[in-house]
């Protein structure tokens, strides 16, 4: 396997520095030297809470926001070094599908205008004719009727809008696409189906994806590797089956418990963490996590613990991290 | 039944113009008994939440049949002027956005204690008492410090916490919940939904919850009610939906959840989509979306079967072949 995107060191903090009323207390490091590869054709599942910087990290991948500090690779090339029109040709390459893929799009264009649109830009499809052919081939290919294409968005459900988000993003034939919560909003009947389209369609086409997601339980079906972040930063990364079965970071482990599912007697399994997120803007020392961990000792709030290997493909960010998996239930 | 706090019989609602009037919930009928806890799962356009608005008289639609009663009396029946002493003494509800049921210029102590001299608490020291010891029941660290603060100054799992703070501050027979945890974390969630039952235990109250999230349900509640494109389509003890579903919608839907623990080649979906709203004309409006449906499907709106001492649920074919009889037929 080789690496299609490699992210080293990647950071973003916002908030501008200087100016009258602005102190460093301002300023959110939203992402914190990230490092992480995503293979050619596989799907790594971002997750984390609300603030924990998974969106703005993959926006930093497809340079829709600058990064502060790191490098970004694709296919070997440096893309933070790239002008604007290189990245602009760059773009045909990566996509992005929203949760609410309208909401940024005008409502009055129809959906063939939609998914017309990045064909018109990159050139695929010259001529008006040509370009409703490939709208249509699009739109059958995500399960949608091809006769569709002269709606408009509003006459969409949620999960026939995600499909129009999809047919977009996969009509310049990408090799990578960031997914940002694409399930998110939509009813759980409907959920399966687009998880199940998003990996037929990647089974043909060979792209990777990103796929942020903000519950675990969406993307264990999805995903090859997981990575976990909070307050800015990966705390464990691995492999699917690890990140599952073997969770070595307690914050991995407690989001791993913590969403109730409907079955019988799950309750008292689960970890309940005291407090809030702390804030980006005021993130605290030594491991960020140490003021919600159940296990949290003296060390953790002096130092921080380096992203580490503690099994074959498998990195977390805990002092206390070990190679037997600790049983959920026993941290609580 | 004297048991029943809060009975619904054959509710019927309508939006939209009377002429041409869209029917967004149909026939709903259901019980919650004194201190019980009881989920009402849907997915969008389920009714759901017009159901559990329309018990607290918050609608814009029409009730146009049907009875909802609070121990007896049915509300429906009572003067606007009767609802204010009813909503926050007998029922109160709490909603998904809790900013958006606070007042942004109020303190949240002014704010409890406005709500606890509405229902007659006339003794200033009383009600300062009486809101701290409800900040302190809901987890608000440091209660008596923060009597003066602003809801912008609470993060959202906190002010949730100050809404159900609110909400149970006169001792409520019913708390209505909707879709509370449906906007914060999975981690503040867990926390907020331990809230509910210590709450619940500590109080006594009702709780009907609403979500579309089965966990959710499955973790606070005693039996649920699924409802499906404004229809009760099965209702049953908590246990015996997760392990015995009888209509083929709950069942896909048990189905589709993903889980953490287990994993298959490939998720299993519903296909199609729900309805919109009023279009279903005749039959069951499932039966498009079903894998079991037969011709008298689309003829014919099932009745509830009795599937059990504390199941029932409306699909002919699962009824026939377990060869039960209809709910509300002598037993």
């Amino acid at each position: 396997m080789t690496a299609l995107i490699r992210a080293e060191n990647l950071g973003k903090t916002f908030g501008a520095t200087g100016g009258w009323f602005r102190g460093a207390s301002d300023q959110v490091r939203a992402v914190d030297g990230v490092t992480f590869d995503v293979e050619a054709g596989e799907t790594l599942a971002l997750v984390g809470e609300s603030g924990c910087g998974k969106s703005t990290l993959g926006r930093l991948l497809l340079r829709l926001i600058d990064p502060t500090d790191g490098t970004i690779r694709f296919d070997g090339q440096d893309v933070t070094r790239l002008s604007s029109a290189e990245m602009r040709m760059m773009r045909q390459r990566m996509q992005i599908i929203f949760q609410d893929p309208f909401g940024s799009l005008s409502p009055r264009r129809t959906i063939g205008q939609i998914i017309g649109e990045p064909l018109e830009i990159f050139g695929l499809a010259r001529g008006r004719q040509a370009r409703r052919d490939r709208v249509a081939q699009l739109l059958d290919q995500v399960g949608l009727p091809p006769a569709y294409m002269d709606r408009l968005p509003r006459q969409f459900s949620g999960g026939q809008r995600q499909r129009v988000g999809i047919a977009r993003a996969i009509a310049v034939n990408p090799s990578f696409i960031v997914a940002d919560e694409p399930v998110s909003a939509l009813d759980v009947s409907i959920q399966a189906q687009i998880i199940n389209l998003m990996q037929d369609l990647q089974r043909d086409a060979g792209f990777s994806y990103l796929f942020i997601a903000h519950d675990l339980a969406v993307v264990r079906h999805i995903a090859d590797r997981v990575a976990v972040m909070y307050l800015g930063r990966i705390v464990e990364v691995g492999p699917k089956r690890q990140i599952y079965d073997a969770p070595q970071h307690p914050y991995t482990q407690a989001l791993l418990s913590a969403a109730p599912e409907p079955e019988v007697d799950t309750v008292s399994r689960r970890i309940i963490l005291k407090g809030d997120v702390p804030s980006p803007s005021n993130i605290p020392p030594g491991c960020s996590f140490h003021t919600r961990c159940p296990i949290a000792q003296e060390i953790c709030r002096r130092d921080r613990p380096p992203l580490a290997q503690v099994a074959p493909g498998q990195l977390a960010a805990c002092h206390f991290a070990r190679p037997n998996p600790i049983p959920l239930g026993d941290a609580a | 039944m004297s048991q029943d706090l809060l009975r619904l019989t054959d509710v019927t609602i309508e939006f939209g113009p009377p002429k041409k009037p869209i029917r967004v919930v149909e026939g709903v009928g259901f019980s919650v008994a004194k201190g019980e806890s009881v989920g009402l799962v849907g997915e969008s356009g389920s009714g759901k939440s017009v159901t559990s608005l329309a018990i607290m008289r918050l609608i814009g639609g029409r009730v146009v049949q049907g009875r909802i009663e609070l121990e007896g009396r049915n509300l429906l029946d009572l003067p606007a002027s009767a609802l204010p002493e009813i909503r926050g003494r007998d029922i109160a509800m709490i909603f998904q956005e809790p900013m958006s049921s606070l007042n942004p210029l109020m303190t949240i102590g002014d704010q409890i204690g406005e709500a606890l001299l509405l229902h007659g608490w006339r003794d200033r020291t009383a009600r300062r008492d009486r809101t701290i010891e409800m900040l302190h029941l809901v987890g608000i660290p440091n209660a008596e410090g923060r009597l003066g603060a602003y809801p912008h100054q609470f993060s959202g799992g906190m002010r949730q916490r100050v809404m159900i703070a609110m909400a149970v501050a006169c001792a409520p027979k019913l708390l209505i919940a909707d879709e509370p945890t449906t906007a914060l974390d999975v981690t503040i969630q867990a926390q907020v939904l331990d809230l509910m039952k210590k709450v619940r235990r500590e109080l006594g109250m009702a709780i009907l919850l609403i979500s579309h999230d089965l966990g959710v349900i499955a973790d606070v509640c005693e039996r649920v009610i699924v409802m499906y494109a404004g229809r009760v389509v099965e209702e049953a003890d908590i246990r015996t939906i997760l392990t015995r579903p009888q209509h083929p919608y709950t069942r896909g839907l048990l189905r589709s959840v993903p889980r953490r623990n287990h994993e298959a080649e490939r998720l299993y979906q519903i296909p199609g989509s729900v309805p919109p709203a009023g279009s279903v004309r005749q039959g069951c409006p499932f039966r498009d979306r079903c894998e079991l449906s037969v011709s008298r499907c689309a003829e014919e709106m099932p009745p509830m079967f009795r599937f059990g001492s504390s199941q029932s649920a409306a699909c002919w074919v699962t009824a026939a072949a377990e060869g039960v009889a209809q709910a509300g037929a002598a037993a």
